[in-house]
């Protein structure tokens, strides 16, 4: 461009808020939840081809960086849902206060660390 | 007839909805969304009892009929919502000639990996 004309305020300009921090949350959670997606067909497959193919993603799932990954994931699955809730509850036309905004944001976020959590737990005491 | 006529492009396409299928998706996201609530909550609960459960346990899991039913429902929603969302993702940020190639490709995809779940599930409930 020759001459230099005024743009937009674009993305970058802006401070981070809860509202578009969630936004993308959202969306980056959903392709990693595809990915996740994988995993679990790979957890199928391998169960079908026998033992020893189930066994290998089995010590995988069940290494440090499986545990880890498999942590991200479920809090990447509970912010997802709930996010998605929060957006099924939008499309009825509802919530559109900045009041109700920020306290639905919140609740998503609270929801998702307690949720992942108490998932982990119960793995812990249940699936010992 | 006159407004049909004489109105600019713009007035005569207001009130006429989306040009493209876009209804569609969004329902299907939508559809696909709700579905996957209960489906998700179920293979998490069921999880986390069965992530150190060894071959023959999760065979035999796998072989009860209900388990069998909910996995290929799960499979089903899961691969269908990630299509269409991973198409929304694909049409807002890539703008050349990949874009229609990109989607393609992760329709095929997802309805091959979807198929291998499905196939894998069956094989050990009935194999």
């Amino acid at each position: 461009m020759s001459r230099s004309r005024p743009l937009s305020p674009n993305i970058q300009i802006y401070r981070p808020q809860l509202t578009s921090v969630l936004s993308i949350a959202n969306r980056i959670t959903g392709v990693v939840l595809g990915l996740g997606g994988f995993g679990l067909v790979a957890w199928l497959v391998a169960a079908a081809l026998g033992p020893q193919p189930y066994a290998a993603v089995q010590s995988a799932f069940i290494s440090w960086p499986g545990q880890v990954l498999l942590v991200g994931f479920t809090f990447a699955f509970f912010l997802h849902l709930c996010g998605g809730i929060r957006h099924l509850v939008w499309d009825s036309g509802r919530g559109f206060e900045l009041g109700s905004i920020y306290a639905s944001g919140w609740a998503v976020v609270a929801a998702s660390v307690v949720l992942t959590a108490a998932t982990w737990v119960a793995s812990a005491v249940l699936g010992g | 007839m006159d407004r049909e006529r004489m109105g600019s492009p713009l007035a005569r396409a207001i009130g006429l909805g989306s040009a493209k299928s876009g209804v569609e998706h969004w329902w299907a996201e939508r559809v696909s969304a709700v579905a996957l609530v209960p489906l998700t909550l179920w293979f998490v609960a069921s999880t986390i009892a069965h992530i150190r459960s060894d071959h023959a346990g999760f065979v035999a899991w796998l072989r009860g009929f209900p388990t069998m039913v909910l996995m290929i429902l799960l499979l089903l929603a899961l691969f269908h919502h990630t299509a269409l969302g991973l198409q929304v993702v694909i049409e807002d940020y890539v703008h050349s000639g990949l874009k229609l190639p990109a989607v393609v490709a992760v329709r095929l995809l997802c309805f091959a990996v979807a198929a291998a779940g499905i196939l894998a599930t069956l094989k050990i409930a009935w194999g």
